[in-house]
């Protein structure tokens, strides 16, 4: 249950970027869930939906967008499907997840400006 | 404002982040980093389910390292010392975390922690973190490396039910392998497991009861102790300003004329935000 305290950070971090540019309000956000990040989005969204009461987040809905964890070879670049072994076997070489995949990134905060 | 008009009317606009929600404790993480390398002291976060046999791994090693090496623990537990009480019994001094409701640890909880602890004169510094398969792989702690263990009573499907943690893992330690005997577990389904979703599986079994894999797991720490620079009597002290590239996770090494050695996180430009005094 770590989304719990990732909300906290997310909701700092909007609203210190909100008074950093004196927005007078936050419309929307959106999150990027990496498949291997280590969050479930249900769980990060009712997070979101419970914490946000009281803060700057209060009206603003979270957009969140899936991105599958996708491995392949850093040598000859031939993607590892999903489930088999991490590794090349004509590079010997072991796999690499693209961007994103293991991250969970705030992307976007539309806000009301002066 | 309005352009338009100048009507005081106020307009929405996309602000662009693309940064990591956990960046802050990324930042906090590679504080601790810097002090752990700064005074030479080999950190290690130690995760696994609860029962995995965390705390019985530390009781031996203490034992195999008795009289060479000076190691150090904390604990963090959602309610009780125990496990820290254990250790202290087994001759590691060692420290209670005591995280409430929360499920892991975090890089500021570590740093807290490090305040009132002897942590200096390690040679090796465990964190070992809350039982829990899931919360603590995402949390970077400051340690040079992570080591999970997974005990072969939790079951042949455990490396592809939590791929976080494994693909988190530097080393797995295959726990309680004396118990296999009595178990409809095999081990080779468990590493098959383990390749499906670790890059660069490393896999020690071991049992903390019998001694089995014991020489290979302090191996593997003394491996990666040597790697650490040493901080003799008398060496300068480096000071590290922060602001590295926030993506950063990495440690490198580079030695200098005078011979001294420092470890860098990566990521940083020649000019660019970082400095060290010596």
């Amino acid at each position: 249950m770590h989304e719990y305290s990732l909300i906290q950070s997310l909701v700092s971090r909007v609203e210190a970027e909100a008074s950093a540019r004196r927005a007078t309000a936050v419309h929307r956000l959106v999150v990027s869930v990496g498949e291997l990040s280590g969050v479930d989005p249900e769980l990060f969204q009712t997070a979101y939906d419970t914490f946000r009461a009281g803060t700057l987040c209060e009206a603003a809905p979270l957009e969140l967008r899936r991105v599958p964890a996708r491995w392949s070879c850093p040598g000859c670049g031939r993607e590892i499907p999903r489930g088999e072994v991490l590794a090349c076997e004509a590079c010997h070489l072991p796999a690499r997840v693209a961007p994103g995949g293991d991250d969970i990134l705030l992307e976007t905060i539309e806000m009301e400006v002066p | 404002m309005c352009a338009t008009c100048g009507c005081g009317d106020t307009k929405l606009v996309p602000v662009e982040v693309h940064e990591k929600i956990l960046a802050g404790n990324d930042r906090a993480a590679r504080h601790n980093r810097e002090h752990f390398v700064e005074q030479g002291v080999l950190a290690l976060n130690l995760m696994g389910s609860p029962g995995a046999g965390k705390t019985a791994l530390l009781e031996a090693t203490a034992r195999g390292f008795r009289g060479r090496w000076r190691l150090g623990a904390v604990s963090g537990d959602l309610a009780t010392d125990n496990d820290a009480r254990r250790l202290e019994a087994a001759g590691i001094p060692s420290r209670a975390i005591t995280t409430g409701q929360g499920c892991h640890l975090d890089a500021e909880l570590v740093h807290h922690a490090l305040h009132d602890f002897p942590w200096r004169e390690l040679d090796v510094f465990f964190i070992e973190n809350v039982g829990n398969l899931v919360c603590p792989a995402i949390y970077d702690l400051g340690q040079a490396a992570n080591v999970v263990a997974l005990s072969v009573t939790e079951g042949e499907d455990k490396p592809l039910k939590y791929p976080v943690m494994f693909k988190a893992a530097d080393l797995v330690l295959l726990t309680k392998c004396d118990l296999l005997p009595h178990l409809d577990v095999r081990v080779d389904t468990i590493l098959d497991g383990l390749r499906r979703v670790m890059p660069r599986p490393q896999v020690i079994q071991l049992s903390a009861r019998s001694g089995l894999g014991m020489a290979e797991w302090m191996g593997w720490l003394e491996e990666r102790r040597a790697q650490v620079p040493r901080r003799s009597a008398g060496a300068p002290v480096h000071t590290h300003a922060h602001g590295h590239d926030p993506h950063s996770h990495h440690a490198h090494e580079h030695r200098h004329e005078d011979g001294t050695v420092h470890t860098h996180a990566h990521g940083h430009g020649p000019s660019a935000g970082h400095g060290h005094e010596h």
